[in-house]
């Protein structure tokens, strides 16, 4: 019960501190917003291209909205030392580091409903299955922020928390299969697709949105799972290797 | 004398709230912590003294769960800390040598996020975040962000956050450091407070009148170990009746010391650096001879003072160290 008060006011803190800032929402809102118009301007071939190219804005926006907010919320409390009293606290490692991330994870939530809003105007949506999309979009943005949060307990700055992340993130739009499928990557690069949890979250949405799934949708499911508890895992491994001195 | 120790020999020894035996933590090449133990008694404040990089806000790291000792058995209110550094964390408040609040929050917020990183329910935060803010005189303050405070109001907001919690046992890390003098005795009389309550206290400083003000029982700690243990009382009690003087000249070279030895037996000399040496002796001192002899190896005397009993006195004698930022605090008391 007392662990779980002090869950919450860490949500609630995180989220008046840092998430519901206003260079944090519009970072969250244009960013996703200026995907979205790119892409579907740039596809120009029609609007029923759209319904091809929302996966990919969806996993972009959510991928870029969660892995920076760690940064914040990890890297740079634990340089100001105000992480010491987290670490303090009496409240587990797992149920500390999940409302640390828990901010993050809605924030990517939230964000991945800016391209749908925009495709709802745009296109007819109603052959997408919901209600798999739904988790797909959930589990996307869970294992992106344990994939910032991986980031941030491995660095010591802020600035190498962003530079990290990004050497992860521009890879995984190409390789991950956002916008084009990865049967279509060159063999060699091909293995490194599946490394990636994103690959998988993808896939669930191509088959949800637009009926193109290359793998089945159960095993999508079980793999990104598989991927948040050992991303998870090895984190709070991590900061008790390093934090813990 | 007997009235003294019976009240400065604590009754919680026997009820131990925090033991420690055969502590140790190295860091790559230093040995931060070398195989110490102590026991503090319920309710008791218990000091820890030492000069810089001593090691003791690595005790107090290993003793919070903050740090993982190398080896040594560690019990807080009979917990295992060793095996489980989160088993005691519940019990603990901490105040750390930084100020390490959320920039981002206001006065106010910090205390009540402090207060529910222990469970403490929203509305019960609230008020005791106000009292506390009273308290410390930053109500004005309280709705400023805490980025914006001075060095002294975060020193103080941060006593405050570990106390609002209303913790068993408090950690107190140099709490006095860095802050003007009345803000200073305004601490020490809300430790002072706070022990009375019932609240065990363990504190860390390097100024010694802070520690002989307050605490009950102190260890010496030098290099990772401590040299000492024991009430104030018994550690003074040696030198009430001793005779100490500290010369003061113009650089004397390495030697000099012995010298003096040679010559006046019937003292004790400790050199303290290159300026000064520390004589001692059961009877009266005859600074006359003493000058002369100096003078006569080509140094100028520019001072010699007499040097009341004092827990000062004590650990110079024992560490062969001069905490140089005592004569700091003392000129800082004269000057309020
Ligand atoms: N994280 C660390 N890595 C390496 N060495 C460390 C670390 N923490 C402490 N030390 C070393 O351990 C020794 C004890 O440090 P500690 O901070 O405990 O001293 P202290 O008594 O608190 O000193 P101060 O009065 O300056 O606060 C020092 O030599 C310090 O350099
Ligand atoms: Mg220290």
């Amino acid at each position: 019960m007392k662990q779980w008060i002090a869950f919450w006011s860490i949500v609630r803190k995180d989220m008046q501190a840092y998430y519901l800032k206003p260079p944090n929402i519009s970072w969250g809102l244009i960013f996703p917003v200026a995907w979205t118009g790119m892409f579907f301007i740039k596809s120009g071939s029609g609007l029923e291209s759209i319904l091809t190219l929302l996966p990919g804005v969806i996993a972009i926006s959510i991928l870029f909205g969660t892995t920076s907010m760690l940064a914040v919320t990890v890297t740079f409390e634990k340089n100001n030392r105000s992480f010491e009293r987290l670490l303090l606290a009496p409240i587990s490692l797992e149920l500390l580091m999940l409302a640390k991330t828990g901010g993050a994870i809605l924030f990517g939530v939230v964000n991945a409903f800016v391209p749908i809003i925009f495709a709802l105007f745009l296109t007819d949506l109603s052959q997408v299955v919901w209600i798999t999309v739904l988790p797909a979009i959930v589990l996307i943005a869970i294992s992106s922020t344990f994939l910032g949060l991986l980031i941030a307990v491995s660095v010591n700055e802020v600035f190498e928390a962003q530079t990290f992340s990004n050497f992860f993130r521009f890879p995984m739009i190409f390789l991950c299969g956002l916008f084009f499928p990865i049967t279509s990557i060159p063999t060699l690069l091909r293995p490194l697709s599946y490394l990636f949890p994103l690959t998988y979250g993808v896939d669930i949405l191509h088959g949800a949105i637009h009926g193109k799934n290359i793998m089945s949708l159960p095993l999508n499911f079980a793999i990104i799972a598989g991927f948040c508890i050992i991303l998870f895992y090895v984190s709070i491994r991590n900061i008790h290797r390093k934090w813990i001195l | 004398m007997v009235a003294q120790i019976s009240k400065t020999m604590p009754t919680h020894e026997n009820n131990p709230l925090i033991e420690v035996s055969e502590l140790t933590k190295r860091f790559d090449d230093v040995i931060a912590v070398d195989g110490i133990g102590f026991t503090v008694g319920k309710g008791e404040l218990f000091g820890f003294l030492g000069p810089n990089g001593a090691g003791k806000t690595t005790t107090i790291n290993i003793l919070t769960g903050l740090a993982r000792p190398d080896s040594g058995a560690i019990r807080i209110s009979g917990l295992d800390i060793s095996r489980n550094p989160k088993a005691a964390q519940h019990l603990i408040g901490i105040v750390p040598d930084e100020s390490n609040l959320y920039p981002e929050l206001t006065g106010f917020d910090n205390l009540c996020f402090c207060a529910s990183l222990y469970g403490v329910q929203k509305s019960e935060g609230i008020v005791r975040a106000k009292e506390l803010l009273e308290q410390f005189d930053l109500k004005e303050a309280a709705h400023r962000k805490f980025a914006g405070y001075s060095k002294g109001m975060k020193r103080k907001l941060t006593i405050a956050a570990g106390i609002i919690h209303h913790p068993e046992i408090l950690f107190l890390d140099e709490p006095t450091t860095g802050i003007d003098v009345a803000s200073a005795r305004q601490i020490r009389h809300l430790i002072a407070e706070l022990q009375r309550a019932g609240t065990t206290v363990f504190l860390t400083t390097h100024y010694i009148e802070e520690a002989e003000r307050l605490c009950e029982r102190i260890a010496f700690l030098v290099k990772g170990q401590i040299v000492r243990v024991d009430s104030v009382a018994n550690l003074l009690q040696p030198i009430q009746e001793r005779k100490a003087m500290l010369i003061s000249f113009l650089n004397g070279g390495s030697d000099l010391c012995d010298k003096l030895a040679v010559t006046f037996p019937d003292y004790e000399f400790q050199t303290i650096s290159f300026e000064q040496v520390r004589v001692e002796s059961a009877d009266i001192i005859n600074i006359g001879p003493l000058i002369r002899f100096i003078e006569e190896q080509g140094t100028q005397v520019t001072e010699a003072r007499r040097l009341k009993p004092s827990l000062e006195e004590v650990f110079v004698r024992i560490t062969g160290i001069e905490l140089n930022s005592v004569g700091r605090e003392k000129e800082k008391a004269k000057g309020s």
